[in-house]
This record gives structure tokens, C-alpha cells and sequence, in this order.
């Protein structure tokens, strides 16, 4: 019981991680943007190359050398998101929803496919493997890593809320989800805060990926598509846009899939994700702690 | 033929329209006037169907309509325009005008699959209706182009045909008049005459005095969500509240402007 | 912000644009299928004939949910999917012929359309999108677990469309080809009607459509439905096709690649749509080298287009005739 609680809530915060981005992306400007999972994936394939760079000087010390490899692949991944939102997106602001989305269903694939032409098809085994010591924590099996894994998710969750809470930025931010056409009035260059939001998801993801890679320890190019479509159901869960609530509905995915494994078996876990996806679209499309939007003639 | 009894609407704590009611009745021409976010549009979209009244009472034809979808009420034989001009730009001005034919014009799947007689007598009828339409309304300009090529004057009358080939009993025209220059506006008076002679009802959204005066039977006056003046133009006209909230009240202007800026719709 | 960029300004009518707008050009298309077999007939170049014919009749299906109706489907392969297996599974485990399997197909199919449909039809656009590719998954993993199904072998011995045993590649090329051009024929039809004008309207202003009574929630369920249908009829031909099936045809790649063809060709337009198809899966034959660039340049492509030229290679037009365009008063 307490071990499907802790899988459901570790599996969570990667889900979390994910789920950021594309909250914050939906947030502010209403793009769904289905290459958010394959930032995911870019993160895990940097944090791959950058680690085989390192070679031998990783090995004596694996987790710091993964933090340091963490950090910068957060920046490129954090890149990476910059030059699909100025090449692919913002050409194409305030065409119909329909010319986005397909755009955004491009990004994914020339992210993915480009992948695969840079690493090859196979794939890959992290030259890292993240396994240690367990303890037992409530009849929980945990191990120091999973720890250290969830404290970065956390520390790293909650720097984002600080960011968009307090700060001029976040508020900005917030601001330009509401009515970007008064915030261009009012001098906010929104063009730049748009773009750094897309700097700050991209880099969360990849962040999610690196971690996923250490965890996990094979990767693949196709690897972004399930967690980008568990990242959206975690977000329309917790309430799409809605940060705190994305983070919340994130854990819940993540017990949900925990829990719904233990019963049905393994290979449904997948359909049990999406069955929860479309009843809260039905029951509940604002989430848990979406409000509720009249939409304007 | 519209009954509209203590209707409310409310966005979170503001109170959109609170408690008006009014009537409109057969082969009638209704204004309803207000300064900027007295909450007429408001009021308008609730009675189509776009908001969700809080409160009230929406009859039309003597059937309930309060809530009910937009289509739903379209097919009791309302039509509308809109404030901000919703015409189809990138469909040909005849489809834009058959859009109006959808709820009245019988096609089965079987005739349009196999393109029997009766499906090309009825897809002429809706082209006939659609130049009808055109016609009235004074269309210039070409009628098999995009809608989007017109000049906004024109697409205005593109989205009155549009209302009108619905065939409605009762019109709603939301600020009809606005952006159209002086001529247009003389040409917009005859065709809403002409619209009524036709035997149909009209409620009207308007912010020039000149037009409402001259073509409205009946004046209702809102201001902040409330009614506050019901009756011939010669009698609004002279109603001392209804001067007061067109002119100001003791209240300094400025804060008289944020108030109504928060509520703008 | 960027400015809208105005497509209003068109040149004039050229050559091409008045060739495009030839009514006989069906007649030419069909012309032009018949006769390749006499061009080449080798088993291999049939296989790939006859899968570019489904594949239109997928893409014609998804353009009355997409062009028409301006709903983004990403997950069009499950009706894809539903057709085949039930087509497949009633002709291996009941023994029925494949071609009474239709009924039952065209039943499962639009089942599947209002299952699908029913709570995500009344949603935004893009959780649509995200909906049906999660329902696309769902299908595809549905039949890979299932025992009735095969699992992720699939279905064997499924008989040709006249019979038990696998007809000639030939007449099985010629009579999907009948097929398919009817059923492009008959989804042009249901463009130019009542309820195609109505899909139109719906992809152009939700809101505006419904002031015109025209009932939003049930007209995209009705293109959601036609759609599926469409998409279900092309996977029985795949299951006569290639006698066998397995969840591995069913990914979401194929559906991207559906999605592609149909906005490659024109959203909307059926001859773009038929032409982007043939394109799309011919390409990779007449590239063969570059099979590994062959989905990153798909993507980029997609992003491309819809900077571009978002209407497509083929863009759809009004049908207004010179007869339609003239008064009343005059014709």
C-alpha cells in the first residue's frame, strides 16, 4: 500500500516536471504544444551526450557529476524551446487554432525524427545508472536516489512558483495570460516574456528528462510522446494553466497509474491514464482547481 | 412575442444586467440604449442564448427559451446579428447568406449522395433565397467572392441577409450602425423600415440617437444592469434619468470612467 | 505581435488555377488510375498502387473531419483500426465474407464516432486534438492486449473481398479503386450540401453558426461520424489488401501521416486532398535513400505549409458557378 503510494507520487513529480511546461505554455498563450513531451526526450539525448562527453571523470562521482550535466541540460533543452517557439510558433500568432496545432503536431515530429537521424534509431543505455541503497520508509521500499530525485523536482518546482508568484517576470507573465493585447499597451514586451516561458518549461522538461534518463536508464527517440500525453492529462486533471493545480494533478496521475497497475495489470496502465483523461474532460474540463471560464461573444 | 422578465446576469460579483424586463411585441421596433457596459449586449446574448441567464424569464413566441442553446432559440425564429461582425470571411458571400437557410431548407443524405432532382431544386432555392436576401439589402459587389474582400460596409449587409434568409420572426440588430459612415447609416434606417414592413419584429442595439429616435416605436434605457426608462422616443427623450446617466451624475467623470472601463463588454 | 499576414491578395486566374478548377478533372484522376496496371503491373508496384488508393480514401475520410469541419483529429487511425479488426475478426471467426462485414463495419465504426465524440465534440479544439490521439493510443493498446485479437500478432487468413482465396493483385487494384473513387465522389457530395455548409460554417465561427440554428454539437458529431465511417471502409480494404493485420499498422505515425497528406493537399479541397495523398505515399518508394530523413522532413514540412501556404498545395475554393453567381432575377 505505502509502496503504491510512494511509485504513484515519485512517477508524479516526473509527470510534474513535465506538466509545468506545458501548463505555463497553455497559460499564456493557449497553444497546446505537443512537442512539450519531445523537449522531454532532447533533454534525456543531451544530458546522454554530455555525460559520454564527461567519459571517465563520471564515474567516481555520479550524482554530482549529474547534477552539473542536470543543469546545463536544462539550459539547452531550455534553448531548444526558444528556437521552436521563434521558428515554428510565433509566425504563426493569432492565425486559427487549427494552423497551430498542426504546427506544433510538426514540431514533434521533426524533434523526434531529427532525433533519431542524430542517434539512430536503437536505443540508448545511460552510461549513469542510478541504483543505491534502499531504506525502508513505512513499509515503503526507497531508495536514496528516488530521493535525491524527488528533492530536485521539489526544489525545482518550487523555485518555478517563486518565479511566478514574486516576481516581475511571473507577474508579467501572468499579466499576458490574461489579455496580452493591454499588456502590449501597457509596454510589456511580450514577445520576450513568451519566450521565456517557453525557456522555463523547455528546461523543466529537460530537466525531467535527464532525471528520467539516470532513473530509468535506457532511452529512446519516441520516448517524449506517452509523457507528453501524461503530462497533458496531469494538467487538464489539476486544472490546464493553473500551476499549483498542475503540479497537484500530476501526483494524482501518478497514484492513479500506481494504483490502477496494481489492480488491472501493467499493460493497461497506459488506457487507464487516458480513460481518466477523457472522464475529467467530461465531468470536470477545468480540473481540480481550474476556475471557470465563461467565454465571451 | 419577446418577453423578458426580471433577467439577471452575473460575471463573478458584477452585475451585468440586473433585473430588467421588457417586451417586444409583434411587428415592433424596440431600441434598447445605454451608455458603454450598461450591459445591453449582455442582455442581448442572454436572450440569443450565448450567456446563461442567472436569473430570470426568456419567453419568445410564448416558449420558454431561458437557457435554452443559441441554435435552439434560432429555431424558434429569432435571428441575430452581432456587435463585432461575425460573417464567415473566408466562405463566398451567397454561402454566407445560405448559412441563414440552414434551419428551413430540407435536404435527406440519400438525395445528396446520389444528386437526385429534388437535392438541385433545393440547393437552387437556397441560391434564390441568398439573392433574394443580397437583393433586399442593397448588396454591391461580387456575390460568388470572399466575404473577407468586401468593404466593411457592405459585409455589414452581408451579415443582415444572412440574419434575414433565417426567415425569423423577431430580428435582434446589436449596434448596426456602427462604423458606417453617414450615407450608410440614411441606407441602414430605410432597410430596417423595410425589414419591419416585412412583418418583422426588431430589438436594436444602438449608439446613434439620430437612428434610434427616428426608427425605434419603443425606447428601453439601461444603465449599470438596470432599466431605467421604458417608452416612446418622445418620452425618453424627456425622462430626467435617462438624462442624467447619458450626461453624468454628481460623481466626477473620472471615476465615473474606471467604473464603467472595468465593465466594458 | 505579428501582423496577420493578408491573404486576401490573389493574382489573377492562371492556366493553373483555371485547370484546377476543371470539373472533368475527377474523370482524368480515375482515367489516370485505370490505366497505370497497362504502364506496370509487377506485384510489388500493385501493392503500392492499391495501398495509395486506401490511403486516399483515409485521407478523404479525415478531410470531412479536418478541412470540413476544422476539427484537428490526431487519432483517425482508430477508426482506421476498427474497421479492419471487425471486418477481420467477423470473417476468420465467423466465417462471414468479407463483404458482408460492411454493415457491420459502417455500425462499429460510427459507434466508435459517438463514443469518441460524445464527450470531446462539446470541448475546445485543441483538447480534441490531445483527446482523440489519447483515444488513438487507446485502441491500438486495446488490441494489442485483447486475446480476441490477436494481441500484438494480430489477425491472420483474412479472406480477399470476393472470397477465400486472395484474388488476383489486378482485379483487387481495380476494384478498390471503383471504391474508393465513389467513396471520394460521395464525401465531395456531402461538402457541397446542407450539412457540408454547415461543417464550413462551424470551422469558420462556432458562434456565428449557432445564431444561425445550425446545432454545433450534433453537425461536428455528424462530421465526426462520416469521417470514421470513411476511415473504417478504408481499413476493410487494408484487411482484404494484406490478408493479415496487427496493432503495428495502427500508430499514431499513421495517423500523423493521414493529417499530413490532408494538409499538404489542401484542408477542405478534394482533389488536393486526393493528390496529397498519392503524394504522400508514393514519395517514399521514389525516395528510397532518404527513408531515414523521410518523418523529420515530413515535420518540418508541416511547419512549413502552414507558415507558407496554410491552404495547402491545392487550396479549395468556392463552388460558385457563373449560373449560381447570377441574380435571381437573370438566371
Amino acid at each position: 500500500m505505502s509502496q503504491l503510494i510512494w511509485n504513484g507520487l515519485f512517477v508524479g513529480s516526473f509527470y510534474a516536471l513535465v506538466a509545468l511546461g506545458y501548463t505555463m505554455v497553455y497559460g499564456i498563450i493557449k497553444l497546446l504544444n505537443f512537442a512539450h513531451g519531445d523537449l522531454y526526450m532532447l533533454g534525456a539525448f543531451t544530458g546522454f551526450a554530455m555525460l559520454g562527453a564527461m567519459g571517465g571523470l563520471v564515474r567516481s562521482s555520479s550524482l554530482v557529476a549529474l547534477l552539473v550535466v542536470l543543469v546545463l541540460t536544462m539550459v539547452t533543452t531550455g534553448l531548444g524551446g526558444l528556437v521552436i517557439e521563434r521558428v515554428a510558433y510565433r509566425p504563426l500568432r493569432g492565425m486559427p487554432r487549427l494552423s497551430l496545432l498542426i504546427t506544433a503536431v510538426g514540431a514533434s515530429f521533426a524533434l523526434e525524427y531529427g532525433t533519431r537521424i542524430a542517434a539512430g534509431p536503437n536505443p540508448r543505455v545511460y552510461p549513469v545508472r542510478l541504483d543505491g541503497a534502499a531504506v525502508d520508509v513505512l513499509g515503503a521500499r526507497v531508495t536514496m536516489q528516488q530521493l535525491v530525485l524527488m528533492a530536485v523536482s521539489a526544489a525545482l518546482m518550487v523555485a518555478l512558483a517563486v518565479f511566478i508568484g514574486r516576481t516581475q517576470q511571473g507577474r508579467a507573465m501572468r499579466a499576458i495570460a490574461l489579455d496580452p493585447k493591454a499588456c502590449l499597451l501597457m509596454g510589456i514586451n511580450v514577445d520576450a516574456i513568451i519566450a521565456r516561458t517557453f525557456f522555463i518549461g523547455s528546461a523543466m522538461a529537460g530537466a525531467a528528462g535527464v532525471m528520467a534518463g539516470g532513473y530509468y536508464g535506457k532511452i529512446d527517440f519516441l520516448m517524449g510522446f506517452i509523457i507528453g500525453l501524461k503530462a497533458f492529462t496531469a494538467a487538464v486533471i489539476g486544472g490546464i494553466g493553473n500551476v499549483p493545480g498542475t503540479m497537484l494533478g500530476a501526483l494524482v496521475l501518478g497514484l492513479l497509474e500506481s494504483f490502477g497497475t496494481h489492480w488491472v495489470g501493467g499493460e493497461w496502465r497506459d488506457v487507464f491514464a487516458f480513460g481518466f483523461l477523457i472522464l475529467f474532460l467530461t465531468v470536470r474540463p477545468t480540473g481540480l482547481l481550474g476556475e471557470r471560464v465563461t467565454e465571451r461573444v | 412575442m419577446l418577453e423578458v422578465s426580471d433577467l439577471r446576469l452575473a460575471f463573478g460579483g458584477v452585475r451585468a444586467v440586473d433585473g430588467l424586463t421588457f417586451q417586444v411585441g409583434a411587428n415592433e421596433i424596440v431600441s434598447v440604449i445605454g451608455p458603454n457596459g450598461a450591459g445591453k449586449t449582455s442582455a442581448f446574448n442572454c436572450v440569443t442564448g450565448f450567456y446563461r441567464p442567472t436569473g430570470g424569464r426568456i419567453t419568445l413566441n410564448g416558449t420558454d427559451i431561458t437557457g435554452r442553446r443559441p441554435s435552439l432559440i434560432a429555431a424558434r425564429g429569432l435571428s441575430r446579428t452581432f456587435q463585432n461582425l461575425r460573417v464567415f470571411g473566408d466562405l463566398s458571400v451567397l454561402d454566407n447568406v445560405r448559412a441563414g437557410t440552414h434551419l428551413w431548407l430540407r435536404q435527406r443524405v440519400f438525395d445528396v449522395l446520389l444528386h437526385t432532382p429534388r437535392y438541385r431544386r433545393s440547393e437552387q432555392e437556397a441560391t434564390d433565397e441568398a439573392h433574394k436576401w443580397l437583393d433586399f439589402v442593397g448588396l454591391r459587389g461580387d456575390r460568388a467572392g470572399l466575404v473577407r474582400n468586401l468593404p466593411y460596409g457592405e459585409q455589414r449587409r452581408v451579415e443582415i441577409a444572412r440574419a434575414l434568409a433565417r426567415r425569423p420572426s423577431l430580428l435582434l440588430l446589436d449596434e448596426p450602425a456602427a462604423g458606417l459612415n453617414h450615407s450608410e447609416k440614411a441606407e441602414l434606417l430605410g432597410l430596417i423600415q423595410r425589414i419591419r414592413d416585412l412583418g418583422i419584429a426588431i430589438a436594436l442595439i444602438e449608439h446613434d440617437m439620430g437612428l434610434v429616435m427616428e426608427v425605434s416605436d419603443r425606447i428601453v434605457v439601461l444603465d449599470y444592469g438596470k432599466e431605467i426608462a421604458d417608452g416612446t422616443p418622445a418620452e425618453v427623450r424627456d425622462n430626467p434619468a435617462v438624462i442624467e446617466a447619458y450626461l453624468g451624475r454628481e460623481a466626477g467623470p473620472e471615476e465615473t470612467e474606471e467604473v464603467r472601463g472595468a465593465r466594458t463588454d | 505581435m505579428t501582423a496577420v499576414p493578408d491573404r486576401a491578395k490573389r493574382p489573377g486566374p492562371t492556366i493553373v488555377t483555371r485547370l484546377m478548377e476543371n470539373r472533368h478533372l475527377g474523370w482524368a484522376a480515375l482515367a489516370v488510375g485505370l490505366v497505370a496496371p497497362f504502364v506496370i503491373a509487377t506485384p510489388y508496384a500493385m501493392n503500392i498502387m492499391t495501398s495509395a488508393v486506401i490511403f486516399v480514401m483515409l485521407a478523404v475520410g479525415l478531410n470531412i473531419v479536418v478541412g470540413y469541419c476544422g476539427l484537428l483529429d490526431l487519432g483517425f487511425a482508430a477508426f482506421f483500426a476498427v474497421g479492419a479488426y471487425t471486418s477481420g475478426l467477423l470473417a476468420t471467426r465467423l466465417s462471414w465474407p468479407l463483404l458482408a462485414t460492411v454493415p457491420a463495419v459502417i455500425i462499429a465504426t460510427a459507434l466508435a464516432g459517438v463514443i469518441i465524440g460524445g464527450p470531446t465534440l462539446r470541448l475546445r479544439s485543441d483538447y480534441l486534438a490531445i483527446v482523440t490521439l489519447g483515444f488513438g493510443e487507446i485502441v491500438r493498446i486495446i488490441a494489442n492486449n485483447l486475446e480476441v485479437t490477436g494481441g500484438p500478432s494480430g489477425i491472420y487468413g483474412i479472406p480477399g473481398l470476393f472470397g477465400a482465396e486472395a484474388a488476383d493483385p489486378v482485379v483487387f487494384y481495380y476494384a478498390a479503386l471503383v471504391i474508393v473513387a465513389v467513396a471520394v465522389l460521395l464525401a465531395a457530395r456531402l461538402g457541397r450540401s446542407r450539412l457540408g455548409r454547415a461543417w464550413r460554417f462551424v470551422r469558420e465561427d462556432e458562434d456565428a453558426a449557432e445564431a444561425m440554428g445550425v446545432h454545433t454539437y450534433r453537425i461536428k458529431m455528424a462530421a465526426y461520424i462520416a469521417g470514421a465511417i470513411w476511415g473504417g471502409l478504408a481499413g476493410v480494404l487494408f484487411a482484404a489488401q494484406l490478408s493479415a493485420i496487427s496493432p503495428a499498422s495502427f500508430t499514431f505515425l499513421q495517423s500523423a501521416l493521414v493529417l499530413m497528406a490532408v494538409v499538404l493537399g489542401g484542408m477542405g479541397s478534394t482533389p488536393g486532398v486526393v493528390i496529397g495523398a498519392v503524394v504522400i505515399s508514393l514519395l517514399p518508394e521514389i525516395l528510397r535513400d532518404l527513408a531515414d530523413y523521410r518523418f523529420f522532413v515530413f515535420g518540418v514540412l508541416l511547419i512549413v505549409m502552414m507558415i507558407v501556404r496554410p491552404q495547402g498545395l491545392w487550396p479549395h475554393r468556392s463552388r460558385e458557378t457563373a449560373r449560381t453567381a447570377a441574380r435571381s432575377g437573370e438566371s
